[in-house]
Order: structure tokens, then sequence, then C-alpha cells
């Protein structure tokens, strides 16, 4: 069993991950009142309109929570374990969020980050990780 | 409103343990037929099936067995462990217009079975909303709890030590219930500071079992079950919840993630009863993870938002002299996790006077479904 990766066709998820395939953070923004969402999806909450637009993030945030997995977890993450996933508050706004990893580099491993050593609220950029032919958004420190 | 029209007449639950030899079905079937038993009402007289959208065994294959009549009720509540007092909410709201006149709503599990956990089953390529969270490594419900845990912790000052309170309180409970699968085991507070991590910042024993086992009840209106041997336990009121924003476990993406469906299904529980959440004699409150405790705490009004943690603390949630004993059973960390459905059975023993861990007097009972997920809740009264 491999890593669990998006489907790049999903109806909802193409075109935020053909986004990140080219280094790009994308935001769905209602193309009506202007408010941006996250996850994707059809219909702006705000004002129901249909219609949206793509906007690139600045792609840095803050870490807003965190946790340190240990086993036993599916098979292919076994190996990795204990590792851990992070929480981004986005800088445009506390509303957008999202899942990611900390990372030392765009091409390190998710276990590399020192636990110990991660605060909530430190400042974080994105950088984009390959993995097969998924670009997932990951975070590194904010250089100082 | 459904306020006191409905009874909960009867109740049935079988062993719970790992690897039961019987079947789901036949587990449910037994559950069923115990808690029909108990109500003293004929399987013939069954016309409302009320269960989980997660339950495997179908209605037909229930009535099938059980020999039930006609019936012209059956619904299923989703979300896992947010469904089951749903399942008895919707019963109820059967009974109480006329669409059934005697209900059951019950639940089975083999955990042993590999369809019950959906998180191990992943297909390689995610389109849904898990797309948002398991290709970083967020893969289990304790991961994605632990999440909204550490949060928590941080915003408010919960601590480990709270979450120990909780894990301490249940285990003494369920070493006074036999029928509880950790009767037999004690639990200290240094086991629990040294026990393996799952998801920091939770460990092993923040978690709840794993456990085969079915239970069920059945229920009637007010006038019928003044015919039957048990005395009656009301249900008072009843509650769903499902918040603006919600994301059901993987909830982040909102403007206060830890306003969880517990904060909604409580606004309606209350509306509609004549007691607050000070007249409680008792509760059974959700506990997949012990964070759920004070969230949930919260949530219902129990005590003010961000005092949870320290609500636990001078063993508030313990059975005899605790300010409000809480799942008094052991309930799904040191009972048995059937998704919550024997914190209802535990709360209506509680208010016919049968519990192992019985609070005098008790009058009042608060039965929740799960926190982090669209929930539902109970109150129930004698």
């Amino acid at each position: 069993m491999s890593l669990l990766l998006p489907d790049l066709e999903s109806e909802n998820g193409a075109e935020f991950w053909a986004g990140t395939s080219r280094g790009e953070l994308l935001i769905q923004t209602c193309a009506s009142c202007d408010a941006p969402r996250f996850p994707p999806r059809p219909m702006c909450p705000q004002c129901q309109s249909l219609d949206f637009s793509w906007r690139q993030a600045s792609g840095k945030g803050k870490i807003w929570s965190f946790v340190v997995v240990h086993a036993p977890v599916l098979p292919a993450y076994q190996d990795l374990v204990p590792y851990s996933v992070i929480v981004v508050e986005l800088d445009e706004s506390p509303n957008l969020r999202m899942v990611g990893n900390l990372l030392t580099r765009g091409d390190g491993p998710i276990n590399e980050i020192d636990p110990n050593t991660i605060v909530i609220g430190e400042s974080v950029e994105v950088v984009f990780k390959k993995v097969e032919d998924v670009a997932l958004p990951c975070w590194v420190r904010s250089k100082k | 409103m459904i306020k006191d029209q409905v009874v909960i007449a009867g109740i049935g639950q079988t062993a719970f343990g790992k690897n039961l030899p019987d079947t789901e079905l036949s587990l449910a079937c037994q559950a069923i037929s115990l808690a029909l038993d108990d109500a003293g009402i004929d399987p013939k007289e069954v016309d409302g099936l009320a269960s989980s959208v997660m339950e495997l065994n179908r209605e037909v294959d229930v009535a099938r067995n059980v020999g039930l009549g006609e019936i012209t009720f059956f619904s299923q509540i989703s979300y896992g462990g947010g469904a089951a007092c749903g399942t008895l909410l919707h019963a109820a709201m059967a009974v109480a217009t006329g669409q059934a006149r005697v209900a059951v709503a019950w639940r089975a599990r083999k955990r042993s079975a590999k369809t019950s956990r959906p998180w191990a089953q992943m297909p390689e390529r995610i389109s849904n909303h898990w797309q948002w969270s398991r290709p970083f490594g967020l893969l289990r419900p304790v991961d994605e709890v632990a999440m909204l845990t550490r949060r928590y912790m941080h915003e408010y000052g919960a601590t480990r030590d709270h979450l120990a309170n909780v894990a301490l309180a249940f285990r003494k409970h369920a070493n006074r219930n036999p029928a509880a699968t950790m009767y037999e085991k004690s639990l200290t507070r240094e086991e629990y500071m040294g026990a393996r991590w799952i998801s920091e910042p939770l460990c092993l024993f923040d978690n709840c079992l794993e456990t085969d086992g079915a239970l069920a009840v059945v229920l009637v209106s007010a006038e019928r079950a003044r015919d039957l041997p048990n005395p009656p336990v009301f249900v008072h009121a009843g509650a769903q919840g499902l918040p603006p924003q919600h994301q059901t476990m993987t909830n982040y993406f909102n403007d206060n993630p830890l306003n969880g469906p517990s904060w909604t299904a409580a606004r309606q529980l209350w509306r509609d009863a004549d007691f607050g959440p000070n007249d409680l004699d008792v509760a059974q409150i959700y506990d997949a993870f012990s964070p759920l405790i004070p969230l949930s705490l919260e949530g219902y009004g129990i005590c003010e938002r961000g005092e949870g943690a320290e609500f636990t603390n001078n063993g508030a949630l313990e059975w005899p002299n605790g300010r409000l004993p809480t799942n008094t059973s052991g309930g799904s960390m040191s009972e048995a996790y059937v998704h919550g459905f024997n914190l209802i059975l535990e709360g209506v023993r509680q208010l016919r006077g049968t519990s192992n861990s019985q609070v005098e007097d008790a009058e009042t009972c608060l039965v929740t479904s799960g926190e982090g997920v669209p929930t539902s809740a109970l109150l129930l009264r004698r």
C-alpha cells in the first residue's frame, strides 16, 4: 500500500491541485461577494453565488495546532512514525486553515522536525512537496 | 414538542468483548429480543425501527429474525458516533406522532470486523473531503481529535492531568460494573502518564476501547408505558446538532473549530426542557476520546467556555460524591465502545435506580453522542 494522495481529477479539488503542481497556493474566492473559502466547493456560503475565481495566496501563515502521530498507523506510514502534522492559519484570513506538514526543506521527510520544537503561533511559509504526481502544500519555518 | 410523551420501556444488551463468537446480526437480534422481553412487549408489536447509517444489520434482516410485525417507520442517522441519541430521538418522534406505536433503536458492532474501521480502508486516491487532511498523515479519528485537543489546551490551559481525571473516573466506574470489559483492570495516574502515545497530546488511555457487542432500547407512548412492568424513563427532550460551516472530524475550517456540534444540540435541548444544566443528577457523555468530555461539558452548558478541564478536578465526574457523576458504567473508554449506545442504557438504569454506581434519587440524566461530528443528545427523566 502506498501513501494516501488526492485524486487530481476530483470535482472540488482539481483546480487546487493543478495550482500546487505549478507552485501556486490557490484560494477559491467568490466572484460575487469576494469571500475566500477553503476547502473548495461549488457554492459561496455567504451569498450562494456559483461564480468563483482562484487567487494565489501569499503562502504565509501561522501554526494553529499540531499533533505527533505514533503507531499503529497504516502500513505506508509505519516507517515514518513519530511524525508531526500541523494545521496552518493563513495570513489572509484566520478562517482559512490547512492541514499540512512542517518540513526543513521542500523535499524533506515529514519526520525530520523535532516535534518538541514546534510552537503554536510560529510563522511558516508554504513549500510544495512532490509525491508521485502530486505537489502537496507543506510548510517550512519563516526566516526571521 | 416530544416532551415526556415517549418512554424508554425496555433495554437489552449482549456481553461486551473482543472477538465474540456470535455474528453481528445475531448480536443485534439478541439485544433487541432482550429489550423487548425487558419491556414485556411481543416482537410482533414492533412497528418502528431506528438505527445508525453505519449499522451493518439491515432492518429486513433484523425483522425477519426477531419476528417483528408490520414496520411502518424506519430511519437511519448518519455520522458514526454522533448518531446514537439521534436514533432514539427519531424513534421517539415516530411514537409521539403516531407513525409507530412500539419503536426499537439499536446498535450492534464487531470492532474486530474490518468494515467497522472506515479509516483503515481508504482508497489510495482520495476524492472527498479527506483529501484535505489524510495526504499529510492525519489518518485516524484520534489524530483528528488530537489536533483540536492541542488547540484547546493552548487556548484554555487544559493539561494531561485533566484528561487523566476523565480516564481515571470512568475506569473507577467500570471497576464497579461486571459487564464492563475493564471491570477487573484498575488504572492509576502513574500508569496513565506513562502510557504510550497514540497521537500527541493523546495517549493510549485517552482512547476508547475496541468492543464487540450490541444494545437496544424499546420506546412506547407514556400512556402505553403505564401497563408495562418497568418504571418509566421519559424522553424529556432530544436534539440533533450540525453547526454552520462544520466539517465532520476535521472541523478546522470555520470561525471557531472548538465550538462543535454540542453547542448546537444544546441550544435546542435546553430550549425544550423544564430543567437546566445545573439540575442534572447524572450524565452520560460520549467519550470516544477523553478531551470530548471537557468540550461537551462546555457545549452543553454544564460549565463555561474554557472551564471544562478545570471542572474535572476534585473527582467531579466520579460516583458517588462528584459534582456530576459521569459515565457511571465506565463509558466508551472503560465499559465498551459501541458508538456510545451503552451510555443510553446506563442513563436508563440510573433513572430506574439499577446502576452499579447508582446516584441516589437520580431524576435527570443528560446523554450525549459524539462531539466533533454532527451529533445528538437526549435529556431523560423519571
